[in-house]
């Protein structure tokens, strides 16, 4: 059934909505291909391989293109050689294999190639607990590339999430030019849940903004305060160069103290400035909370359940679950502080987004680091003991 | 013929090479050949790594592609599969190609992927001021190679063929009208195709290894080749350690984007008769 959800999408024809019984690596892959995805190219890894089996299958029925490569290095790079022929690209992995992309996610950041990744995080470091899931990679997310870099991470909080941020991920990433992250876990990915499907039409399919003639065409020509330049494609006489050195708005490569920092400058702004757009998050409870959650992902839904259960009992929890991990929301996780005197971050790493909440709250509220990494997800009353204790 | 300066972006010279370095001859024997096919300016695309010799294609008139260290044939992969009908050629080193990025070369010629690949082979990491590469011949110096090179080098050819490329062949910055004319016959063959052109590197190479500058290179690399087809009626002994030139390898076999089209095609009519309508209104082959 969603195999014919899938060509309506990809022809752009109506059809009734669908309800399915999906797995989150299918959503992945299912927003993906409703975002008009083209090109994959992935190594096997778990726990994210579905999605490249699910692309190796529907690819090819919509005229896409499938490739496994021989290793996340190949994935990454081949990705982003699609995307400057102007096609949709994405691969998939998981953190050792996300660890291994990391050098071209920095040339696509730098190079402002459209590309999604989705990282499908499991217990590390190293090869660690491949089955068990982790959310140890919200740090590489952001700062996993060398150099001072522009990038957007979204973290589904569930299947229907998947699909939809997984979408987002292409808006996002064709019309600021970045590498999008799609940070989904273990649970997650091979969770099951119920999604409604709605009819393929409704979707805009995001379109890559192009210039209009080859003649006196300047790659990287934009507003230096955050402007996005067009992007030409490969092979229709623009005849541009792309190069991973500093480079200026005709896409030379330049050493000059004055290039470089425009360049970077209007990389970070472009991010900065359209924070307003870029930030999501689901909230609960917020408005008169005592005690908030702060959490993502899978550890957000049983950090849910547990602000609900202390609702119940008349305890005024609060719940943010962020959505848009990078940039991050400062202004809505500052706004907590306004009735909260403590902060719990429930989270399967030892700390990570704790120390945004610290970052941000600048001690005017409590934060309880509630780090889980055994492999083990987070269980309701586990959250809902330590919120108890917080009142 | 159109002149050879109308495939630069002339505002981009002077290069970055030293005097006397090989690029250049290697880079103006791939514009002649390109030129004499009279291939599509706009239909090309150059991708390239990191080194000396990746560095060539900033300076030429394409879409041109300077991607990171040892990954120019795995983005050239991307390019070509996206867009079958561009013809996509990777200018590379022995470092770029052999070392940091052998494992993709070695996958593009398992595949059998139709880009040219022109290695440009100075058996030593130039831009990084002479350090020994996966080429560095036995017992030669480099700055990380002090009391001579203990390792062995690659025969890129012989790997080359080895794991399924359908052209591969070597000339040098000395042979140079052999150099044009096997580029010519590499962007010709529809697969995965590999010239390796030994060039020399007098700043590094050369000076290290005391043995002179830019002429006394060439002669060095002239006096260290044969032609395979001379050497076929020369006894072994005297080939005896000599690296041959000329045309080493030629096959047939189906190449990697015309079978995938051909795979999805017969995925797409099967499907859409299985759907029961609008058979092939798909068919995206670009």
């Amino acid at each position: 059934m969603s195999k014919g959800w899938i060509t309506a999408c990809h022809r752009r024809r109506t059809m009734p909505e669908i309800v399915k019984l999906m797995q989150g690596n299918e959503a992945c892959t299912m927003g993906a291909l409703a975002a008009g995805l083209d090109f994959y190219a992935g190594y096997p890894i778990t726990p994210s391989t579905e999605i490249a089996e699910m692309c190796s299958e529907e690819l090819p029925k919509v005229g896409g293109r499938f490739i496994q490569m021989e290793d996340e290095i190949g994935s990454i790079a081949a990705c982003i050689g699609a995307s400057l022929t102007g096609k949709k690209s994405m691969t998939a992995t998981s953190g050792p294999g996300f660890s291994l992309m990391q050098e071209s996610i920095g040339y696509a950041s730098l190079c402002e190639i459209p590309v999604v990744i989705i990282d499908v995080q499991r217990m590390g470091p190293s090869t660690g607990m491949p089955t068990s899931p982790a959310q140890q990679d919200l740090m590489q997310a952001r700062w996993g590339t060398h150099g001072d870099h522009a990038v957007i991470a979204l973290a589904p909080g569930n299947v229907k999430e998947c699909f939809d941020l997984t979408f987002k991920a292409f808006v996002l990433s064709e019309k600021y030019r970045v590498p999008v992250i799609v940070l989904t876990d273990e649970v997650i990915g091979h969770m099951r849940e119920k999604v409604i499907m709605p009819d393929p039409r409704t979707y805009k399919i995001p379109v890559r903004a192009m210039p209009a003639t080859p003649a006196g065409y300047k790659p990287y020509e934009a507003d230096p305060d955050g402007g996005v330049p067009l992007m030409a494609p490969f092979g229709k006489g623009y005849r541009w160069h792309c190069t991973g050195l500093f480079h200026d708005e005709k896409g030379a490569p330049s050493g000059k103290a004055s290039v470089a920092e425009t360049l970077l400058y209007r990389l970070k702004r472009k991010i900065e400035k359209n924070e307003a757009e870029l930030v999501d998050y689901f909230a609960e409870s917020m408005e008169d909370c005592d005690v908030a959650v702060v959490s993502f992902g899978s550890s957000a839904m049983a950090a849910l359940s547990a602000v609900r259960k202390a609702r119940a009992q008349g305890l005024k929890a609060g719940m943010l679950r962020i959505k848009t991990v990078w940039p991050f929301p400062d202004a809505a996780v500052r706004e907590l502080t306004k009735t909260a005197h403590t902060i719990i971050v429930p989270e399967m790493n030892q700390g990570q987004m704790a120390l945004e909440v610290e970052r941000v709250t600048r001690c005017n509220a409590k934060v309880v680091k509630l780090g889980k990494v055994n492999g083990d997800l987070f269980r309701p009353e586990e959250v809902f003991e330590v919120l108890k204790e917080a009142f | 013929m159109a002149e050879i300066l109308d495939y630069f972006r002339k505002e981009r010279l002077p290069s970055i090479w030293c005097p006397g370095c090989g690029h250049g001859t290697v880079t103006g024997a791939l514009i002649r050949a390109i030129d004499k096919l009279g291939l599509d300016k706009n239909n090309i695309v150059m991708v390239s790594g990191i080194g000396c010799s990746s560095r060539a294609v900033g300076y030429l008139d394409f879409d041109t592609l300077h991607t990171a260290h040892g990954r120019a044939i795995a983005f050239a992969t991307g390019v070509k599969l996206a867009k079958p009908n561009l013809k996509v050629i990777v200018m590379t080193g022995d470092g770029d190609c052999a070392a940091i990025g052998g494992n993709h070369f070695i996958h593009a010629a398992r595949r059998n992927i139709d880009i040219t690949t022109i290695v440009m082979n100075n058996n030593i990491y130039g831009m990084t001021s002479g350090q020994y590469s996966p080429t560095t011949p036995h017992g030669m110096l480099g700055t990380t190679a002090p009391y001579g090179n203990v390792e062995y080098a690659f025969d890129l050819c012989e790997l080359a063929k080895a794991a399924g490329a359908t052209y591969v062949a070597r000339a040098t910055s000395y042979h140079v009208t052999l150099l044009e004319d096997l580029i010519e016959k590499a962007l010709q063959n529809k697969g995965f195709s590999v010239v390796e052109a030994m060039t020399q590197c007098p700043t590094y190479f050369g000076r290290k290894n005391k043995i002179g500058g830019a002429v006394e290179l060439l002669n060095w690399i002239k006096d260290g080749t044969i032609n395979v087809k001379a050497a076929a009626a020369l006894p072994p002994e005297k080939r005896e350690g000599k690296i041959l030139i000329g045309e080493l390898h030629r096959a047939e076999r189906p190449e990697f984007t015309a079978s995938y089209l051909e795979m999805t095609s017969k995925v797409q009519r099967t499907y859409n008769d299985y759907k029961g309508g609008n058979r092939g209104c798909e068919l995206n082959s670009d």
